[in-house]
């Protein structure tokens, strides 16, 4: 058997490993989820300051540092969502704001139904499970939390009516949530005393009090409060069926209840990474192409009739796998291609795309400040109680 | 609550009520990257119950000082993640405005 022969370098003449910087294989272990066929691996984030000491490479948290490099690319923004994307900050931050936005910030949502009269088909509860479900168009940062002990009032309640019928000898009717009337003076209805009114001409008592109308604060004068979207089907009415109901929406958050929750859902997730470890040409690159399903791959001429695959939109990889997947039985034995040794999946760990769906109460760039400010809250609390 | 030792305050495990993840992952994170932690991590007891438990054990400073400069490192990257986020709305709004009037006649 013959050896290759290999030059020979005394141990003292080695080139050394570069001192404060990591080499490329730490770097990528440090900064990439390694996406194979079977699963995800290297997804731990390697956060220990000590982590690379030995390497001379410094991992602790330099807030300059962060400051330098921390980034956020506006990428839509409409009305209802916005899609941005954050570089540089860590996936236990992201999800923070994710788990904020979906649980802790307040909202204002029908929580107490009064029904005077319903005789439709949908039961009561029913009824005011969906009145519950209706996303209301109000900033709840202008009312106040109400607990028990609390008296419904201007600042903590929203009062809606609802009065519904059909008429004998028509035929179905919807009732849509644009029939939700907003009173801004308060409840309608009365509450039963056993002892009549000592004064008659004092106003009776009614399910809540309001000291002032809602409609003179300056917020609301222009802008009613109503629900967000006017075509939300609440109830079907046969012939002669009628509901009549007055709905109080208070303020709460989402982990209480998900009516509560200002997103239609947020969600974030990694920059993919799609690299080619070798030139792909011909009808590989063909293959490649044809492979993935949102269309990642591209061809390129290169002169000389011969073609070359590229990555052209990486972003739009939902890492479904397909390219790296090996052939299978479709394909003889000896021409079946392991693809991984063609394109690697990575994901990058400090690069997240968010996606924020507002249901209509703030705008989502709103949301996003006020869950920030929200985190920024819960550290004081325990900077306080430490002290 | 910090439960520890008067002797030794280096390490101690601070019981957070009404606290979960959310707090619990971010407190970690930027504890593990103050070189002054040697060990640091957080469990939650019970699901149904709101509590977290943290551990900090130091290389010799208090463990609460170190919890306290970490907290306020967190509020610092929450202000300046805030700060950035408000300008890069502001000035995609701005882009897009321009677009819509030099699309328009």
């Amino acid at each position: 058997m013959e050896e290759e022969k290999t030059p020979k370098i005394s141990v003292w003449n080695l080139p050394d490993v570069p001192k404060g910087k990591l080499p490329a294989h730490l770097e990528l272990q440090r900064t990439r989820v390694i996406c194979t066929p079977d699963a995800a691996t290297n997804t731990e984030n390697i956060r220990y300051s000590g982590a690379y000491a030995s390497m001379g490479v410094d991992n602790s948290l330099r807030l300059g540092h962060f400051r330098d490099n921390f980034r956020v690319e506006v990428v839509r923004l409409t009305e209802d969502d916005m899609e941005f994307d954050m570089i540089g900050i860590d996936a236990s931050l992201a999800n923070a704001f994710r788990r904020i936005l979906l649980a802790e910030l307040p909202t204002m949502a029908i929580e107490k139904v009064l029904i005077a009269n319903n005789t439709s088909v949908i039961q009561d509860e029913v009824l005011a499970h969906r009145l519950g479900l209706i996303p209301l168009k109000v900033d709840p940062r202008m009312f106040e939390y109400m607990s028990e002990n609390d008296v419904p009032n201007e600042k903590n309640t929203i009062v809606f009516k609802l009065h519904s019928c059909c008429e004998r000898g028509s035929s179905r009717i919807k009732v849509l949530s644009n029939e939700l009337q907003w009173l801004p003076r308060g409840s309608e209805l009365t509450v039963s005393t056993e002892k009549p009114a000592v004064d008659p001409t004092s106003r009776p008592r009614t399910y809540t009090s309001f000291n002032c109308s809602q409609d003179s604060l300056p917020e609301f004068s222009n802008n009613p409060i109503g629900p967000k979207h006017d075509d939300i089907i609440i109830a079907k009415l046969g012939p002669g069926q009628e509901i009549e109901l007055e709905a109080h929406a208070v303020k709460g958050m989402g982990k209480t209840h998900a009516k509560w929750s200002p997103v239609a859902t947020s969600w974030y997730r990694m920059l993919p990474e799609v690299v080619l470890l070798q030139e792909i040409e011909g009808e590989i690159a063909e293959e490649l192409v044809k492979k993935c399903p949102v269309k990642v791959f591209d061809i390129e001429d290169i002169g000389k009739g011969r073609k070359r695959a590229t990555v052209a939109r990486p972003r739009s990889c939902t890492l479904c796998r397909e390219c790296i997947r090996p052939d299978g039985k479709e394909k003889e034995k000896e021409q079946r291609i392991y693809w991984d040794k063609y394109v690697a999946l990575r994901r990058v760990k400090d690069h997240f795309i968010f996606t924020i769906e507002s249901t209509g109460a703030l705008p989502p760039e709103m949301l996003f400040t006020e869950a920030v400010k929200i985190l920024e809250d819960k550290c004081e609390r325990v900077i306080t109680e430490l002290s | 609550m910090e439960h520890g030792s008067y002797q030794d305050q280096s390490q101690a495990t601070f019981s957070l009520t009404d606290e979960d993840h959310t707090l619990a992952n971010s407190l970690r994170f930027t504890l593990n990257q103050d070189p002054r932690v040697t060990f640091c991590g957080y469990s939650i007891p019970h699901p149904s119950d709101a509590r977290v438990n943290i551990r900090v054990q130091t290389t010799g400073d208090p463990a609460s000082e170190v919890l306290k400069d970490s907290c306020q490192d967190l509020m610092l990257i929450c202000q300046h993640v805030r700060s950035t986020f408000d300008q890069a709305v502001v000035e995609f709004k701005n882009k897009n405005s321009l677009d819509a009037i030099n699309i328009g006649p």
